[in-house]
């Protein structure tokens, strides 16, 4: 779960990173009366999608009055398709050199690694692709956390006037990544002021296993996403018309491929996942024709803990009210009287997965 | 032959008093894996399915000697139900938990890297070896006997493709699936290896997906090897930034494509099945010049 910068800052705060003084308003009457101080502010939309600054997402204010200018235009804006319902007002702290610092996993040495780079802002993948060597990386045992040499000599290569400061950031940083579950804890820019150093932006990302023992917000609902996990189910929305209910993520991948090798293209990822009962498969097509472009559904279940039975069962008491065609493929416990089921409400079938998915893309080629 | 279990590894079952646990172990009795007990905290004296419950690892390790654990605990005790059967001396841990937070998972990898115990998973299907033994949750009737190895980073994708070899005629000496999570225990090249040595094994079918370099980091190994290895990974169209149901199943800045892994795999001239039934076609070619 990504947080918003918002969010990732006053937990930043509280672990004492130092941040500009900022609160998030959602209105430009509040926003302009948190403003009292003349200076410069900046103006910052809340999104979760990245390059906002470039889309005009992040604005500077050279008085109190345009802060709420400012905000009236950025609040209401949409980047990416996210439609921006709060601003972070902060008070404006001028960048004499902006650094990068990250941590995050990585899987090749199954260890977090810390990445630090003395040039950091906008341009860090432009920075990482041509000069990858002012890259630094530094692996860190998770079993004993990062050691002071370690923040130390990062610090150093970052800012050597300001070494102290920011190995106690570095420290700090690793903290709050291991303490609140991050799979990525970022700042960027770990800015140099005239005042000090600052974290100009936050990151954070939490691992979704690790939510049940961490106090973040609730999801907002009501995206077929966080439908399908409030139900212990997978969805992904893409592009296409087939609609995809499948169980177990590798499968369903395999579906999705096979679909897509066949000349269609798939409206979703869906894992049901093990155990699947005639209630979730009936959930399951529910998110699924959620999506309005679905022209047809592959219903692709391998029983073993799943019952071919229980998601013909499933699937019959939907199948006359969804209006689009479907084909289903089950194999597994209870194959012949899943089968059974669905031969009697003449639903069609296929016994491999390349069958159905080569059905299904026959079916929406013909129905449009 | 196979690998990593044998008729004769002794397992017991951390967890085996809830309903997975316990629904698994009759599954697992039933295909003829020696269970030797179970574990379960507070449940200690009981008895299920004919074997006995002891609070501990350690009082299971003193009362019936195991080789092996499989561990069906909630993700948030998974990494201690590690920590305890590696403390007790098991040598080989099988982690079926789904969810399992990946920093507890850091952690348990570089405790075990100093330790002899080896641990398959988590998020994983664990290990069957036809006509020896099962460690897991794979179903009991889609196994055969024979001399494929499969190793798969999938579920019931492995499932498919087990199945499909086993109605073509084609049996397994041993199919395991190392986890779907981005880290995990045991990796490809742990269990390529250990195919490449085991007489049983013939040809070995490799199954990944998108996220990390799992596959790619196999390739030189795979290059060593005598025996023909085909790969099928899966993910072509996932989005980028998107987790496909497994944890560890996500493109992250442009890498870990499905797409990047073929050609990958292709480049070092391994061959790459195209669907389950094309790793039917590739196995049965591959036979024809192994006999």
């Amino acid at each position: 779960m990504k947080l918003y910068e918002s969010e990732a800052k006053e937990i930043f705060s509280g672990y004492g990173i130092p941040i500009p003084k900022g609160a998030v308003f959602d209105n430009p009457e509040t926003a302009e009366e948190f403003a009292v101080k003349p200076g410069k502010y900046v103006i910052k939309a809340q999104v979760l999608a990245g390059g906002r600054g470039k889309a005009g997402g992040v604005r500077i204010a050279q008085n109190p009055a345009e802060v709420k200018q400012f905000s009236q235009i950025i609040l209401g804006m949409s980047i990416k398709g996210n439609t921006v319902r709060k601003v972070l007002v902060e008070e404006y702290r001028k960048p004499e050199k902006e650094m990068y610092l990250g941590i995050t996993i990585d899987r090749n040495s199954r260890s977090p690694v810390i990445i630090a780079s003395p040039e950091g802002g906008v341009d860090i993948e432009e920075t990482a692709r041509k000069t990858a060597y002012k890259i630094h990386r530094e692996h860190i045992n998770p079993l004993t956390g990062v050691h002071l040499y370690q923040s130390r000599a990062l610090a150093a290569i970052l800012d050597r006037e300001n070494a102290g400061v920011i190995s106690k950031i570095i420290q700090k940083l690793y903290s709050l990544f291991v303490e609140k579950d991050c799979t990525l804890a970022e700042i960027n820019p770990l800015a140099v002021t005239d005042d000090g150093v600052f974290a100009l932006d936050a990151k954070m990302v939490i691992d979704d296993n690790a939510l049940f023992r961490q106090d973040f917000r609730q999801e907002i609902s009501g995206s077929p996403e966080a439908e399908a996990r409030k139900h212990g189910m997978s969805y992904v929305g893409l592009e296409g018309n087939i609609g995809c209910i499948v169980n177990g993520a590798g499968l369903a991948m395999a579906v999705l491929d096979m679909v897509k090798h066949y000349g269609g293209e798939p409206a979703n990822f869906m894992d049901v996942r093990a155990g699947a009962n005639a209630e979730q498969v009936r959930t399951a097509m529910g998110i699924v024709l959620s999506n309005k472009n679905v022209k047809a559904i592959v219903v692709d279940i391998f029983g073993g803990i799943t019952k071919c039975d229980e998601v013909a069962r499933g699937i019959v008491d939907v199948i006359a009210g969804i209006g689009v065609p479907l084909v289903a493929r089950l194999t597994g416990t209870n194959e012949a009287e899943g089968r059974a089921i669905l031969e009697e409400h003449g639903i069609i079938m296929a016994s491999t997965t390349e069958e159905a998915a080569k059905a299904v893309v026959g079916l929406v080629h013909t129905y449009n | 032959m196979s690998i990593l279990i044998t008729k004769d590894t002794r397992v017991v079952v951390q967890g085996i008093t809830g309903s997975v646990g316990s629904f698994q172990t009759g599954e697992m009795i039933k295909f003829g894996t020696n269970i030797a007990g179970g574990v379960t905290p507070g449940k200690g004296g009981t008895v299920i399915h004919g074997v006995p419950v002891f609070n501990s690892v350690k009082e299971a390790m003193e009362g019936v000697q195991p080789d092996a654990s499989v561990i069906f605990v909630p993700p948030g005790f998974a990494a201690d139900a590690i920590f305890e059967a590696a403390d007790a001396g098991i040598g080989l841990l099988v982690c079926i938990t789904e969810g399992m937070p990946v920093h507890d998972m850091m952690r348990v990898y570089a405790y075990l890297d100093k330790t002899s115990t080896r641990l398959i998973g988590p998020n994983c299907p664990g290990i069957t070896s036809p006509g020896e033994s099962k460690i897991g949750i794979m179903p009991n009737p889609i196994h055969s006997h024979g001399n494929v190895g499969i190793v798969s980073r999938s579920g019931t994708l492995t499932y498919e493709i087990i199945d499909i070899l086993s109605k073509n005629g084609i049996g397994q000496s041993t199919s395991v699936g190392i986890g779907g999570d981005p880290v995990i225990g045991t990796s490809f090249v742990d269990i390529l290896e250990m195919f490449e040595n085991d007489p049983g094994t013939d040809i070995v079918v490799l199954v990944g997906e998108i996220g990390g370099s799992a596959e790619e980091d196999s390739i030189g190994f795979i290059k060593e090897m005598s025996k023909p290895v085909i790969g099928y990974i899966v993910g072509v169209s996932a989005p980028p930034g998107k987790t496909m149901g497994h944890a560890g199943a996500i493109v992250s800045t442009g890498s870990g494509t499905a797409l990047d892994k073929i050609a990958a795999f292709q480049n070092a001239g391994i061959v790459v099945a195209k669907s389950p039934a094309d790793i039917v076609a590739q196995v049965n070619n591959n036979l024809l010049k192994v006999d």
